[in-house]
């Protein structure tokens, strides 16, 4: 499968992410890695629609996936009424996942798998970059279009196959 | 100070050897000293002088890159693949590539400020003289000129004074520029030293600039009660002739406010202008308008409101030749550095050129002359006025529910929108003659137009929301206090020592473009919410001119709620893009006027002061350029954090500290020479913040500095901490981090805090007076 940027005129170069086609490959993913975090920027407090509420299927997502989550801004307000967050921002998170001696967000060790949602695209583009260059850490874009700087990312889907996408995640992490 | 040429005339001279007759040499130039102060140890400092003190800021501020992407395509030898730790065909890696892109940007930003410095400088000594006197605020203003005494060690007094200025900046940008080669510098590091020193130079040209035009062109002169001058699309009377300034440099827009003066005609012609030249207009002529900021080019063009455009230099588009045509509205460049493709028309007689315009037989001229840019724009518009006075511009209801319902709802306008705004809904709702969405979008747009570039249909996208958004563009009228200059030595002396003390708890300076991720109304939101904090705020350039842009309740803008002060809950427009250099000028003010530290050639040990003590913050909330790049990492080197919005990360590189590493926050203690640790403050040296509510709670944490005193720490830490409350519903994390007596804590939290300490197992630790340069170490007392 091809997958192009949503931006445009955002073209990588020779690294770019594998394109996560079937759900089940994350979830393999996130079960397989030893210490994964779950990072969260302010847009998954925008709702969708009138009936999709994105903050629903973080909190799903870490319980069943049992990662520990970092939030930014208005995401961690949110997320901190139903499930235990981290609060940093998207940019120092960044600067600590690429450097081998962090301890991690429980002080647990070094992530080996971060995850990101809801983190404005152009953001989410130059954060992955940092990380893709200058650490060993995988990385899965769960946003709804294509980063090309991302390990593993979604291509471009519309909001009823992304949320469709995300409830097989959840399931398959869910099935133990 | 200053350096005069010496040279020797000889009329007639008969000598045993012969007759000498006109005959004049020059040998050089000799130095003519009159400030006293002794000479620091860094005047003029080149690449390496002030190295030390980078490697310094730059162990405990760590960059963080973020690659665009993963190659280097600058030589012949690539593209390059630097993904990971990949060298290029020259050696060099991802990081060092990353350092090299920054040292261009600023290399960029820094050389236009330094062109537009010297264009301003030689126009003036032209006009003025060489030995006409800066004054930027008379007996209130004894230093004139903080940033060019700091680096350069020099105290100019006139206007050529600032040359000798210029040729050492310029000379500095060269090695800069020269440093980016392929084949030159390879550690990543040392790029970035050298990208505080860009900064550097970059804040001297600015001072340069901005002490030159006050001085000759009689600005407000370091005066709090600047006139309130109107801004806003709706401020412009278009029943008159209307001549619409772009650009920085202000030279040609003077000329035609002083040729409509000169020929009584002043109040029968509108004079408005956008971005940073409408700032300099005002300061000139209060009757002049300003339409806005950067952002506001392609909408007020496409408005048909102006009759004729004269661009000068910077923050142009470059297509703006191409909508002033679909307008009709002749073009005239005045700036050797953008010609835009015009016939170069200086040399002929203006009547003939305005025949040209007024004829449409050409679409715009270079004119090179200011005095003629004045006579040609007014005559200009006064004869073409009456032959576009039926002319309209933007399309009218009904085509635009026509060209809505052409729209194909592929997305590309989104895709290519910057902060993907969603185009094709608007049009969706446009189809069945609904306009609020389309309406809407104006206030999110940032005015790139490339919406309509991306469109496959080629529908007029931007011109479709200035249609919808009419109504409202009508009403914006608002007020804003034109720049005033520099901070008057008096003021540095009242505010010095709360300040220092940490009882005004920062100084906050929105500067910058408008390229915000929501809207400019996040700017004025914040700016409000400090100056009711008592922190003292100051404003530049196209962030000063949003922040005017909205009103409270009782219809006032931010600049007629709060005076214009520089103290406590004051809200001060200090300019354009170059009065920046009186922001960074007051911090060393505030070193050399209230500590009595020295200022000449002193650059170090003013700028471990400013680190250490000076609470203050850069805001560039919508910073795009690179000379908005450039402005950042001059106050990086004297130890100011600037935190922007989300955009800013695609300056791609991030100075970063972490505050759980101990060892990183350690200073000397200058009355002992002990290592103190003191917390992390300031935390970040550049910081990019994904919202609004985010940077809210930074700003307030990257004003602590070591020196605060227990009553400062508590007022700073009152305004951390409510923030942070009101903004996360929490105490914040690392609290226990900036406490470092029990008298820091504020006493209308202190059990909920002290609760807090217990559970991080704090410890009481001492303030220290400190410094990071052991030189500074005072012997211990006996």
């Amino acid at each position: 499968m091809i997958a192009e940027p949503w931006q445009k005129a955002e073209i990588p170069g020779p690294t770019k992410s594998f394109i996560i086609q079937k759900p089940e490959v994350a979830a393999a993913l996130i079960k397989k890695a030893k210490h994964p975090l779950l990072i969260v920027g302010h847009e998954v407090v925008e709702k969708l629609n009138s009936e999709i509420k994105l903050v629903d299927y973080i909190v799903r997502i870490a319980k069943a996936g049992k990662i520990p989550v970092i939030a930014s801004g208005k995401a961690f307000t949110e997320i901190k009424n139903f499930i235990p967050v981290s609060l940093m921002s998207i940019v120092e998170v960044g600067s600590r996942l690429i450097d081998p001696k962090w301890n991690g967000i429980d002080g647990l060790g070094p992530h080996d798998l971060a995850l990101f949602i809801g983190i404005p695209y152009y953001v989410e583009w130059l954060l992955l970059s940092g990380i893709k260059h200058f650490s060993n850490v995988t990385t899965i874009s769960l946003n709804r279009f294509y980063q090309p700087h991302a390990s593993w990312s979604f291509p471009n889907l519309s909001l009823k196959e992304w949320i469709k996408n995300l409830e097989i995640l959840i399931k398959t992490l869910e099935g133990g | 100070m200053s350096k005069k040429t010496l040279k020797l005339k000889i009329g007639e001279l008969k000598t045993s050897l012969g007759e000498i007759k006109d005959f004049e040499i020059s040998i050089g130039r000799i130095l003519e000293e009159t400030w006293e102060e002794e000479v620091g140890p860094t005047p003029f400092p080149s690449i390496s002088d002030l190295r030390n003190w980078d490697l310094k800021l730059l162990e405990r501020y760590k960059p963080f890159y973020m690659p665009f992407c993963d190659v280097c395509c600058l030589c012949t030898m690539g593209k390059c693949d630097l993904t990971k730790d990949k060298r290029g065909a020259c050696g060099l890696t991802m990081p060092a590539q990353q350092s090299r892109i920054v040292l261009l940007a600023c290399c960029i930003g820094a050389a236009t400020h330094t062109a537009h410095a010297r264009h301003l400088v030689e126009h003036l000594i032209e006009k003025y003289g060489k030995k006409w006197v800066i004054d930027v605020g008379g007996v209130n203003i004894e230093v004139e000129a903080p940033i060019i005494r700091l680096v350069c060690g020099i105290k100019p007094k006139t206007l050529g004074d600032l040359e000798e200025v210029l040729d050492y900046v310029e000379k500095e940008i060269v090695q800069l520029l020269s440093a980016t080669h392929t084949g030159q510098e390879g550690s990543f590091i040392d790029f970035e030293s050298k990208i505080f020193h860009a900064g550097m130079l970059d804040h001297v040209a600015l001072e340069v600039a901005d002490i030159a035009q006050i001085s000759a062109y009689g600005f407000p002169k370091a005066d709090p009660e600047a006139p309130l001058v109107e801004i806003g699309f709706g401020v412009v009377d278009k029943s008159k002739p209307t001549i619409l300034v772009i650009g920085h440099n202000v030279p040609s827009a003077i000329s035609i406010v002083d040729y409509l003066e000169d020929i009584g005609l002043r109040d029968k012609v509108e004079v408005c202008g956008i971005c940073c030249t409408a700032h300099d207009l005002s300061r000139y002529d209060p009757k002049a308008k300003i339409v806005g900021p950067i952002s506001w080019q392609l909408r007020f063009i496409r408005s048909g409101i102006p009759d004729v455009i004269v661009v000068d230099e910077q923050c142009i588009r470059a297509d703006a030749l191409i909508e002033a045509q679909k307008i009709k509205a002749p073009l005239i460049a005045t700036s050797e550095k953008n010609c835009l493709g015009l016939l170069d028309r200086t040399g002929d007689q203006p009547s003939e050129v305005i025949k040209d315009l007024v004829d449409g037989k050409i679409p715009g001229a270079l004119i090179l002359d200011h005095d003629k840019v004045g006579e040609i724009a007014v005559k200009t518009a006064l004869l073409i006025a009456p032959k576009r006075i039926k002319f309209k511009s933007i399309p009218d209801i009904q085509s635009v529910i026509e060209g809505a319902k052409k729209c194909r709802k592929c997305f590309e306008c989104s895709r290519a929108c910057p902060n993907n705004l969603p185009i094709p809904e608007a049009m969706e709702e446009a189809t069945k003659g609904v306009f609020k969405k389309l309406s809407d979008l104006l206030d999110l747009c940032i005015g790139c137009g490339r919406c309509e570039s991306a469109c496959p249909i080629n529908i007029p996208i931007h011109s479709f929301m200035e249609v919808a958004a009419e109504k409202k563009l009508k009403e914006e009228k608002f007020k804003i206090r034109a720049g005033r200059g520099a901070i008057q030595d008096v003021e540095i002396r009242q505010v010095g020592s709360p300040i220092v003390l940490g009882e005004i708890p920062g100084v906050i300076a929105f500067v910058g473009c408008a390229n915000y991720a929501k809207s400019g109304k996040e700017v004025v939101e914040m700016a409000d919410e400090f100056a009711k904090r008592n922190y003292i705020i100051v404003s530049s350039g196209c962030a000063a001119m949003s922040m005017a842009m909205y009103k409270n309740g009782e219809g006032k803008t931010i600049y007629e709620m709060y005076p214009g002060v520089f103290d406590a809950g004051g809200v001060s427009n200090v300019g354009s893009c170059v009065s920046n250099s009186h922001i960074a000028g007051a911090a060393i003010k505030i070193a050399s006027i209230f500590a009595k530290r020295k200022l000449r050639g002193n650059y170090e040990e003013i700028a471990d002061y400013i680190l250490n003590r000076v609470g203050a913050v850069g805001v560039g909330w919508g910073a795009m350029s690179q000379k908005a790049a450039s402005i950042a990492s001059g106050f990086w080197r004297l130890g100011i954090p600037v935190v922007v919005g989300p955009h800013g990360f695609k300056y791609r590189r991030m100075l970063l500290g972490r505050k759980e590493n101990m060892e990183d926050w350690y200073v000397y203690d200058a009355r002992s020479g002990e290592k103190i640790y003191v917390g992390p403050a300031p935390e970040h040296l550049f910081y990019s913040a994904e919202t609004k509510e985010e940077a809210m709670v930074m700003i307030p944490k990257l004003c602590m500095r070591p020196n605060d005193t227990t009553k400062g720490r508590a007022i700073k830490l009152t305004n951390y901490i409510d923030l942070h409350k009101r903004i996360y519903g929490t105490l914040p994390n690392d609290l226990h981090m900036f406490i470092r007596t029990v008298a820091d804590i504020p006493i209308t939290m202190k059990d909920e805090v002290l609760e807090f300490l217990k559970e991080k197992e704090w410890k009481e630790n001492i303030i220290p007076d400190p410094t990071l340069l052991p030189r500074l170490i005072r012997k211990r007392r006996e």
